[in-house]
């Protein structure tokens, strides 16, 4: 490390911040520590606690999931990272600000706004996003008050990926496993209270088209106390299509036939014969309007307009036939997908793709500004995903200064210009020895009622502990 | 197996790995290990590799194999399908180096760590 530069920054490495602390802020931070023995890294993350979805998102029954958190973790307490909770970028601190500071800022803050289904009744009590859903029972600060109403028999979840099914999953598994998961209390209560029996998946494509992988597929075919309920006439067609798919696509489609179409073996039968919760998808439906009950304040069911596929595979189009079907159900979630939102006005954002434009993760005409992750991408993806387009992130990064590209000659003054305005305008960041703290915590009041973590619910109760 | 042959360093098997470099590191583990335990324990640097560390939740330790070695791997279970199933650049040799344990027939093995471009397969419409 050379010693160049002026009294009151005496070091002048590359000095970077990265906007968001889920695993595309973590997986970017890590790449540009490794690949540069020069740069720091600041990560600012706008709850008081780490992670984004892995937290957040992934079920509390995928607990394996969530190990990526230990490489975050080490990636947190390198010496040339840091990380800054409770600062929310575009609120407390500008982009324009961190771009002042720093000499490279990368967006990494995800997609946290929620696609809309956009049918009437879409308001009515026991209509829920996916999104706050899942948010609701792992615990987002935001989401806490959503009681959902699960006093209905049926439920339907528009769409058919995997939130869908960790939905469906959730609100079908037995008690006695989620109680073992780090599922908030509130959820694991109102889900012990549950009358629902019955989650129809509803996508308006065929089988072929369904968006869910073959992990989360076995999940829900295997799920304890739970038996399938589908339609044969769907999977008319399927098996002549099979041998042209990619093995991905074929497996998922042929367990799914599997499950639909075979008469089981006697061990099975068995299982479903006694099983009391059924799961199934509805294949060729679309959503057009919530119904509401004789009160009209309640969801009574889902008008759902049949529909017919134009073209086949990947691309293939739903078409409306002019029919209806009405379901009659008390609940319904839509998951039809998340979307980013702009952050800050004074950054490029393609709002029909609901995406930061950008090539290779530079932000296009906006030199020192990059973005990984769901908003480099748009929603889709697992976290193995997410962290191989954070690398290449990184990477384009990391060319940029080898080249020269990216001007670092002259020093920034880094968190340390960022802390002073923070101090000004009254925020206390939490660092990441203060999350530890909350982690403390949390597994404390966790091992006392036999779970991972009992999770802190409230950003007033995180900041009280992380002040302690 | 020979009472007599102690199982020590001389009963270790050696694996070649190709990393994404198309560099090759040889190292040496022991029987019953499973190929990402010997990446951690030989510190092998091949990025983001075993993200959720052996429990058969990312296919970020996918690995390819020559076809006789691949032949040699023993059974592979429907789960380890599944999430193979995600893994970037997937070939008919692929396995996911969390779930083969060395053994002495192995020995001398080759295991090519897979390029990880980013996959323009992954669907257009946004939903989950
Ligand atoms: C319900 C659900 C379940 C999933 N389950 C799995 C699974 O089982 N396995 C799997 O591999 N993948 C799963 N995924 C996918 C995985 O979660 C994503 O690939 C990954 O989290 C995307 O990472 P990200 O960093 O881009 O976004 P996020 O994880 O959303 O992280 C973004 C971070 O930015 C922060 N932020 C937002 N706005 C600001 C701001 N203005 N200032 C500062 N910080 C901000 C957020 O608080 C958050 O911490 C799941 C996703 C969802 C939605
Ligand atoms: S390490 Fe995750 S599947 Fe092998």
């Amino acid at each position: 490390v050379t010693a160049r530069g002026n009294a009151s920054f005496p070091s002048c490495n590359p000095k970077v911040c990265v906007v968001g602390g889920g695993p595309a802020g973590f997986y970017t931070a890590q790449h540009l520590i490794k690949a540069r023995q020069d740069v720091e890294v600041d990560i600012y993350e706008r709850l008081p606690v780490p992670f984004g979805l892995v937290r957040f998102g992934v079920a509390p029954d995928h607990p394996e999931v969530k190990n990526v958190i230990n490489t975050f973790t080490q990636t947190a307490k390198h010496s040339r990272c840091h990380f800054y909770g409770n600062v929310h970028v575009g609120k407390d601190v500008s982009v324009d600000e961190l771009r002042q500071a720093y000499h490279a800022v990368v967006l990494s803050y995800g997609a946290e706004g929620n696609r809309n289904i956009a049918v009437p009744g879409e308001d009515l009590t026991g209509v829920y996003s996916a999104k706050d859903f899942v948010g609701w029972y792992n615990g987002l600060p935001s989401c806490e008050q959503l009681t959902p109403d699960l006093s209905g028999e049926t439920a339907v979840v528009l769409g058919q990926g995997n939130v869908a099914l960790d939905v469906a999953r959730i609100l079908l598994s037995p008690i006695d496993i989620l109680k073992k998961t780090d599922i908030t209390q509130p959820a694991l209560e109102a889900l012990a209270a549950s009358r629902v029996r019955r989650v129809l998946i509803v996508g308006r494509r065929g089988p072929m088209q369904v968006a869910c992988t073959i992990k989360e597929l076995r999940e829900m075919v295997n799920l304890p106390g739970t038996r399938p309920e589908m339609a044969a006439a769907d999977f008319e067609g399927v098996t002549e299509a099979l041998q042209d798919l990619p093995r991905p696509r074929k497996r998922l489609t042929e367990l799914m036939m599997k499950t639909a179409l075979e008469t089981p073996g006697e061990k099975e039968q068995e299982r479903r014969s006694k099983a009391s919760r059924v799961w199934g998808f509805r294949f060729f439906r679309s959503p057009v309007e919530i119904l509401a009950d004789s009160e009209g304040g309640r969801t009574a069911g889902v008008r759902l307009a049949v529909t017919r596929l134009e073209g086949s595979g990947e691309g293939a189009q739903a078409l409306l036939t002019g029919e209806v079907e009405d379901v009659s159900c008390g609940l319904i979630i839509s998951s039809i997908g998340y979307k980013s939102l702009p952050i800050d006005p004074s950054v490029p954002f393609d709002t029909r793709k609901a995406i930061v434009p950008n090539t290779m993760g530079r932000v296009q005409q906006a030199a020192g500004l990059y973005c990984s992750g769901w908003l480099k991408t748009g929603p889709t993806g697992v976290i193995a995903t997410t962290m191989n387009n954070s690398f290449d992130t990184a990477r384009s990064l990391v060319e940029d200064l080898d080249s020269g590209t990216l001007d670092v000659s002259a020093a920034k003054p880094g968190s340390r210009s960022v802390s002073a305005l923070l101090d000004k305008r009254g925020v206390k960041a939490v660092g990441f020895s203060d999350w530890e703290k909350i982690d403390c915590e949390e597994m404390k009041r966790g091992e006392a009622v036999g779970k991972p973590r009992e999770k802190l619910l409230t950003v007033e109760e995180m900041l009280q502990v992380a002040q302690t | 197996k020979t009472g007599t042959q102690p199982l020590r360093s001389n009963s270790k098997v050696t694996v070649h790995f190709v990393n994404r470099d198309g560099e090759k590191i040889t190292v040496k583990g022991s029987p019953g290990d499973s190929l990402l335990d010997v990446v951690i324990n030989e510190d092998l640097d091949f990025d983001g590799f075993g993200a959720c560390e052996g429990t058969l939740a990312c296919s970020t330790c996918h690995l390819i194999f020559d076809e006789e070695v691949y032949q040699k791997l023993g059974p592979i279970t429907d789960e380890e399908m599944d999430m193979l199933d995600l893994a970037y650049g997937l070939t008919d040799t692929s396995r996911l180096g969390c779930q083969i344990c060395l053994t002495k027939a192995l020995e001398g093995m080759v295991a090519r760590v897979p390029e990880s471009v980013a996959d323009i397969r992954q669907s257009k419409d946004g939903s989950l």
